[in-house]
């Protein structure tokens, strides 16, 4: 079986790069679920949850918003934000959706303070949703 | 002849300062490091990003996205990096020269560091946003300033976006350095910032991508990125020279310092010298007026 070189990185650090069975990933338009051999692809994603199957097991991680690149054998994603599920801070990602959520209700906020708070708001609950689903 | 404890405690104050610069020196020297590799860590991310450039440039005619849309500038914007702290050489003086020469009227600024702020409101200039960063910026920090800057290109507000920052050349030099960012230039688009573009195109080479849901919007989404990433790497290139230039100032103010033990050794050694000769003429001439 081939297999898939994924490498995720941000700009301030290269956050996962391995070999893979499978790769899942929020498009957006809608879930991608990429095998080797894929199509090349290019398309953008949203914040959400990627889910990596290597052969140890699955390893899932929250992301922001960005975009992907699919070769045959090779998967690249840029995000501005990527964190192991295992780091991720419940608690933290907690508050921040609290604190975003205040605000968006509380401040009339200007356009583009509303989408900056709620683009971070996004992030948060990508996180707080890839940490919460391992719990259950 | 200065008096041998005034010197003594000149002295001790001197060496003092020397302290305080040589611990200031090792500090910049650890941050400077930290700066460079922050600014490393972002190679990978631009290289993918230039592939991408790559293989949308061939799929969108040039002129049909907003950002590489080149207009008539009737108002430029400055993005002015500088550090937030003093002590680091001539390194905001040279920037604060260069934007000095900027029209007035032409150009609005936004700021980021005190040092870009104050100046601006001392010589009242168009500060629309003076953004406050932290020793290490994160991606996200220094997006809320480049997203600011490139709402205001694609409201029409303003027809140019320029950064001005301190380049980091080595360590030793530090060019302040003007660049337009917005509207996107095609040979930048295609030229791939310098490093390696032809190879990278070599190697996408022949792979047909399918633009999901089409080139356009792709190419949408990932130009504001290559600009978010150029303004992040630009402020982390003003970190790498501040520190750098910091590191280089307090190393030659350690040097004056220990010169200047050096100097004020030898006049307390010879005022203490004088002293004690005078005091044993003194003697001596006391001895043979009892003689």
């Amino acid at each position: 079986m081939s297999s898939l070189q994924l490498e995720i990185v941000t700009p301030e650090a290269r956050v996962f790069t391995g070999s893979v069975r499978m790769v899942i990933v929020p498009g957006s338009e809608g879930g991608l679920g990429i095998l080797p051999d894929h199509m090349p692809l290019m398309t953008e994603i949203l914040p959400g949850e990627v889910i990596v199957t290597t052969d140890d097991g699955e390893l899932s991680l929250a992301v922001g918003g960005g975009f992907l690149e699919v070769l045959p054998d090779r998967v690249s994603i840029l995000t501005d934000m990527a964190i192991v599920e295992a780091d991720i801070d419940e608690k933290a990602a907690e508050e921040a959706v609290a604190r975003a959520e205040k605000e968006m209700s509380e401040k009339s906020l200007s356009g583009e303070e509303h989408a900056f708070v709620q683009a971070a708001l996004l992030r948060s609950l990508a996180q707080l949703h890839v940490k919460r689903r391992r719990h259950r | 002849m200065a008096n041998t404890r005034d010197i003594r405690r000149r002295i001790k104050s001197v060496k003092n300062t020397a302290q305080i610069t040589k611990a200031m020196q090792m500090v910049a020297a650890s941050k400077m490091r930290r700066a460079q590799q922050a600014a490393l860590a972002g190679h990978p991310y631009s290289q993918i990003l230039n592939r991408a450039l790559v293989s949308l440039r061939d799929m969108v005619s040039a002129d049909s996205h907003p950002l590489l849309e080149v207009r008539p500038v009737k108002k430029a914007l400055v993005l002015l990096v500088t550090s937030d702290k003093g002590l680091c050489g001539a390194l905001n003086t040279n920037v604060l020269r260069e934007a000095a020469l900027l029209d007035k009227d032409a150009t609005e600024f936004v700021a980021s560091g005190k040092k870009g702020a104050s100046f601006l409101a001392r010589t009242g200039r168009k500060m629309i946003a003076d953004f406050a960063l932290t020793d290490n910026p994160t991606f996200l920090q220094t997006k809320a300033i480049s997203k600011f800057c490139l709402e205001k290109f694609l409201s029409g507000e303003v027809d140019r976006v320029d950064v001005l920052y301190p380049k980091f050349v080595n360590t030793l030099v530090q060019k302040p350095t003007q660049i337009t960012l917005l509207p996107i230039t095609d040979e930048k688009a295609a030229g791939v910032s310098s490093s390696g573009g032809d190879k990278v195109a070599t190697e996408t080479m022949g792979a047909q991508f399918l633009f999901e849901p089409d080139a356009d919007e792709v190419l949408d989404s990932v130009l504001p990125y290559y600009f978010h990433f150029e303004v992040f790497q630009m402020i982390l290139d003003a970190r790498a020279s501040e520190q750098s230039a910091r590191m280089v100032a307090m190393k030659s103010a350690t040097d004056n310092a220990k010169g200047l033990v050096k100097d004020l050794t030898l006049e307390y050694n010879k005022a203490r010298q004088a002293s004690i000769t005078t005091e044993l003429l003194e003697i001596t001439t006391a001895q043979m007026a009892l003689a």
